[in-house]
């Protein structure tokens, strides 16, 4: 299979996406952001470190900054705008409010996207295990306690409820 | 330009013989960063080597008793599944890698091609005398792991070629891998040092990173160990470790640069080998 790399479809939370004039080697994240007006994915380091523009590609958590968009056709992907309808939060986004884990949210929609992933693969992590899984995501607000508080009350109360 | 996915080694093959400027990608952790940054812009034809069913799989050889890694198999793999298991050191040195993020995406053919001296695959490979399968459209061939790392970022793939896979033997004995970085997570090796302590054969082997031009073995250290060592406990006596850290170290040939000195490393490596064998000798205690 081959297209070019200047127009193709993207499958983005469950929607057929066309991206036209995109440049080769121009990354997710910005076919995301520029091109089909999904802002919530957040940008900052464009190197993989930072986590905020997290995404799900084909079923997996990677960093939307170094998946080269043209890559990606064919593959379902889930941006943070896929995780739950606007006024309705999932349990990770309400988690997060609850506990206080948002300061100032730039970080917050890469860190929701790993949390779900991570409590998908673990339902119960130990406090070590969430920080190793979150050693992707960099928060500068808020020392990190209130978000594994966070994932720490989703992870009981899902447990609770079944 | 056109971004190619081809479903088989043939078919990339071909791309690449199609267009000699072709840029092969796989999960683009080491590909993106620069392109993000501007020092690499592909200009011809992308071929996407991840979903060659060949390079996402691996497959074991019972009767020559080793496994072969496609090229695409991601740390995330190598770390949670049979691969680990079959090969601590490689596990080990793939949950040392990146972030989770990194590690799903991040392959073990991207680390060679890359072929970053600090490359946490390499010091692995290299210690278990791996060989490289490539592939052109003019036929395959196999590479020993020595042969393929030629220097910093340097490799022995030719114009059109590309890995396929990996093959390391199975060892029965002991293996491990340990690095230094400036945290736990999420940095890049200051140094790094793979141990294996292969039983059967009486053999030891050391490989370094992050010390020299590319992933250095230390024939001396290891000719030494070998002869030191109870292979029936995996113990060395205490002047016996000492001898071979510092041989460890001289076989070292580390730069300064932003990340570290020359001296720290040197010492670093010959720390880190021995702490491995003393690992060794304390997990056999344990089994
Ligand atoms: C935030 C971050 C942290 C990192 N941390 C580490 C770390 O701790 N340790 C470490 O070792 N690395 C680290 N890396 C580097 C990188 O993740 C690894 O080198 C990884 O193995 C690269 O694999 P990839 O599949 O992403 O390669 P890509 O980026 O897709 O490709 C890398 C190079 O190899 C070539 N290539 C890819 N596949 C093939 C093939 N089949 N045949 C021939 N050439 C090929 C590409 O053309 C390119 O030149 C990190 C990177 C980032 C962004």
């Amino acid at each position: 299979m081959s297209h070019d790399s200047d127009h193709y479809v993207l499958d983005v939370n469950g929607v057929r996406r066309e991206v036209t004039d995109s440049w080769l080697g121009e990354s997710l994240l910005d076919v995301l952001r520029d091109r089909l007006g999904l802002m919530g994915t957040k940008g900052a380091c464009e190197q993989g470190e930072c986590g905020s523009c997290s995404v799900m590609v084909d079923g997996v958590l990677v960093c939307s900054c170094l998946v080269m968009a043209a890559s990606a056709v064919d593959q379902p992907i889930v941006t943070i705008e896929g995780i739950a309808p606007v006024g309705s939060p999932s349990d990770v986004q309400a988690a997060f409010v609850e506990a206080g884990a948002v300061q100032c949210g730039f970080c917050t929609p890469g860190l929701i996207m790993a949390v779900h992933d991570l409590l998908e693969r673990d339902v119960m992590p130990s406090e070590t295990e969430i920080r190793e899984e979150l050693a992707g995501n960099v928060c500068r607000c808020t020392g990190y306690g209130r978000i594994i508080e966070a994932v720490q009350r989703v992870a009981v109360e899902r447990g609770r409820a079944q | 330009m056109p971004v190619h996915l081809p479903d088989t080694v043939d078919a990339a093959v071909a791309h690449l013989a199609a267009d000699p400027s072709a840029t092969l990608l796989a999960g683009g952790t080491d590909l993106m960063v620069e392109v993000n940054d501007g020092h690499r812009r592909p200009s011809g034809d992308v071929v996407v080597v991840n979903r060659i069913a060949e390079l996402r799989s691996w497959r074991r050889d019972a009767a020559a008793r080793a496994v072969t890694i496609g090229a695409a198999v991601s740390y995330r793999e190598i770390e949670t599944g049979p691969l680990g298991e079959m090969f601590p050191a490689l596990g080990e040195a793939a949950r040392t890698v990146g972030s989770p993020q990194i590690r799903n995406a991040g392959t073990l053919g991207g680390n060679l091609g890359t072929c970053s001296p600090a490359g946490d695959g390499l010091p692995v490979l290299a210690a278990l005398d791996a060989t490289v399968e490539l592939a052109s459209s003019h036929g395959r061939r196999v590479v020993p792991i020595g042969e393929f790392m030629v220097g910093v970022k340097r490799t022995a793939l030719a114009p059109g070629e590309m890995i396929v896979s990996i093959t390391l033997p199975l060892i029965d004995g002991w293996q491990g891998y340990a690095k230094v970085g400036v945290r736990n997570a999420m940095v890049i090796a200051v140094a790094s040092t793979c141990v294996v302590l292969d039983r059967a054969q009486r053999r030891v082997a050391v490989a370094l990173g992050s010390v020299g031009p590319t992933i250095l073995r230390c024939p001396e250290a290891e000719h030494d160990l070998a002869a030191s060592i109870d292979w029936e406990t995996l113990r060395v006596a205490g002047e016996d470790l000492e001898r071979f850290a510092t041989l460890v170290s001289a076989a070292s040939r580390p730069i300064t640069d932003h990340r570290s000195t020359a001296e720290y490393r040197r010492h670093a490596v010959g720390v880190l080998a021995r702490r491995l064998v003393r690992r060794a000798s304390s997990e056999e205690v344990t089994v």
